[in-house]
């Protein structure tokens, strides 16, 4: 079945494949707004939202239904096309990252070994930093075409700060890279599933340390929140913005949450790999199914941790960000990386 | 026609249309953002002759970061369709002119170069834009070149620091 030399069969079986993640994505995303919420509550001793259902878990529906129906505004002087291009850019950044994330290994239907990874591309983690930094242009076209000085300043602030972290994150994963030899995502986590090798945070603990500091930045998640301060800059880069607009901006940061934790987890902590626990043992539909629920185990841990710091830790200072960005975490980085180096040439002898 | 032609015609004609939209747009914002299509469409070409590090790297750095600092500095600047300087119409003829003959003589020299001729292109089948063939070409046969322009970056990053610093 070629048609145009392609794979058709396999063209639909991606195709669903990237259906199913993107809305699963976009389902977690829905209730990570609602974690959220009940996450604060519980730190702040209050019951968090309980109305809408039990246990108030038909909120986040409400509250999507609520920014659906609120009437949509473009200001007069804005610049109208960059205007709506630049929530669509900052969802479609946050989402594209999932297509190098190995979900799980692989599961046979109808006779087809099926992986559960859209692209198993040989530069994957190449990948997620070249779309982590087109996010920044959601952030900055949307402030700029807001035509408003908080907005304008707010979209800088993101941008640079975006640019800043994303120095020291490089740099914290090349001493990830030179453990594993590869830049594929697949690969790195199945080097931490060979039997007899412990998971990468084991041997990069300061690394890994690194990339989650950077990684909340590069999310704009509290202390690091600063394209969005309130109280110097009314509403930050999206106060201009209204209806399923602004929604897009909001929800496009839990995506992004969401896919910065899937990363971690491959990059440090075994991705799909079940602690204590051979996999090759187990039936190849079970396992695939296990692998998944424990890749998602981690991701919701990590989420709880971005959460708990968020309502834990009030932000920085602008310049106090730029300090721990440029003079403390890049030299860190650095040092991280060269110790890496050498350690691995005294093993090889 | 295979998909890769089609990809390739697709792929050339944004370039160009992209390109053609950078210096035609009178906004320096579009500008900008146009020419960040450009750098896409050319990481697509990469892609197309199998050279994938390249192809992100092409993002990552252009894209993601030196179109990042160009739109600062035109966010910053506040430039619009007003303050732009109009040039003579004659200035813009000469320009166009001189260009032409330019690439005239770019295209004549790609054809007539002897490493070009009698060879086709590689498409999804070389393997130097792989990272590991690219990494071990890039620290045995040109060590020197690779380390001397890393000087070089450094040398200009210290000369950046210094003129940032005010004193």
């Amino acid at each position: 079945m070629t048609l145009l030399t392609i794979d058709w069969l396999l063209f639909t079986e991606k195709l669903v494949l990237i259906a199913i993640i993107v809305f699963a994505s976009l389902g977690i995303a829905l209730y990570t707004t609602f974690a959220e919420r009940k996450v604060a509550a519980i730190l702040q001793d209050r019951p968090g939202p309980n109305r809408a259902g039990p246990f108030g878990l038909f909120q986040p529906f409400a509250d999507g239904l609520k920014l659906i129906m609120k009437e949509e505004i473009i200001p007069n002087t804005a610049n109208k096309g960059l205007f709506i291009l630049g929530p669509g850019l900052a969802m479609t950044a946050a989402l594209m990252t999932c297509a190098v994330i190995p979900w799980s290994s692989h599961v046979t239907l109808f006779n087809r070994n099926i992986d559960l990874q859209v692209a198993d591309i040989n530069i994957g983690i190449l990948y997620v930093f070249g779309v982590v930094s087109m996010g920044v242009y959601g952030i900055m076209i949307g402030g700029w075409a807001s035509n408003n000085k908080f907005s304008l300043m707010a979209a800088l602030r993101g941008a640079s700060q975006a640019i800043s972290y994303e120095l020291a994150m490089g740099l914290a994963l090349i001493a990830v890279l030179m453990i594993s030899g590869s830049l594929s995502l697949k690969t790195i986590v199945d080097q931490q599933m060979q039997p007899g090798r412990l998971w990468n945070i084991a041997y990069q603990p300061l690394g890994f340390l690194i990339f989650f500091i950077c990684a909340m930045a590069e999310c704009n998640r509290t202390p690091f929140d600063l394209p969005e301060a309130e109280n110097e800059l009314n509403f930050g880069y999206h106060q201009e913005y209204s209806s399923m607009k602004l929604g897009f901006y909001l929800f496009s940061e839990y995506v992004n949450m969401i896919m910065s934790s899937a990363v971690m987890a491959c990059l440090f902590f075994g991705g799909f790999d079940i602690p204590f626990l051979d996999e090759k043992t187990l039936a190849p539909n079970l396992a695939a199914v296990l692998g998944v629920a424990a890749l998602l185990t981690k991701i919701v841990i990590f989420i709880f941790v971005f959460m708990w710091i968020r309502w834990t830790i009030p932000r920085f200072r602008y310049d106090q960000l730029m300090n721990l960005g440029w003079k403390k975490l890049i030299p860190l980085a650095l040092l991280n990386m060269l110790l890496t180096g050498a350690f691995i040439l005294w093993k090889q002898g | 026609m295979s998909t890769t032609d089609i990809l390739f015609y697709f792929l050339s004609a944004l370039a160009i249309f992209s390109a053609i939209m950078v210096l035609v747009s009178r906004n320096p914002v579009h500008s900008v953002l146009w020419l960040i299509l450009v750098f896409f469409a050319i990481s697509g070409h990469y892609i197309l002759l199998n050279a994938q590090f390249l192809a992100i790297v092409n993002l990552i750095v252009y894209a993601g970061a030196i179109m990042v600092l160009f739109l600062f500095v035109i966010m910053l600047m506040n430039l619009n369709a007003e303050a732009e300087p109009q040039k003579h119409m004659w200035m813009k003829l000469a320009g166009v002119i001189s260009g032409g003959c330019f690439l005239m003589v770019l295209v004549s020299l790609v054809r007539q170069a002897t490493d070009m001729q009698n060879k086709s292109v590689l498409m999804k089948t070389g393997d130097i834009g792989l990272i590991k063939n690219l990494g071990k070409a890039l620290f045995s046969d040109y060590v020197v070149p690779f380390e001397i322009s890393s000087v070089l970056f450094l040398s200009a990053m210290v000369g950046a620091v210094v003129i940032g610093k005010k004193d």
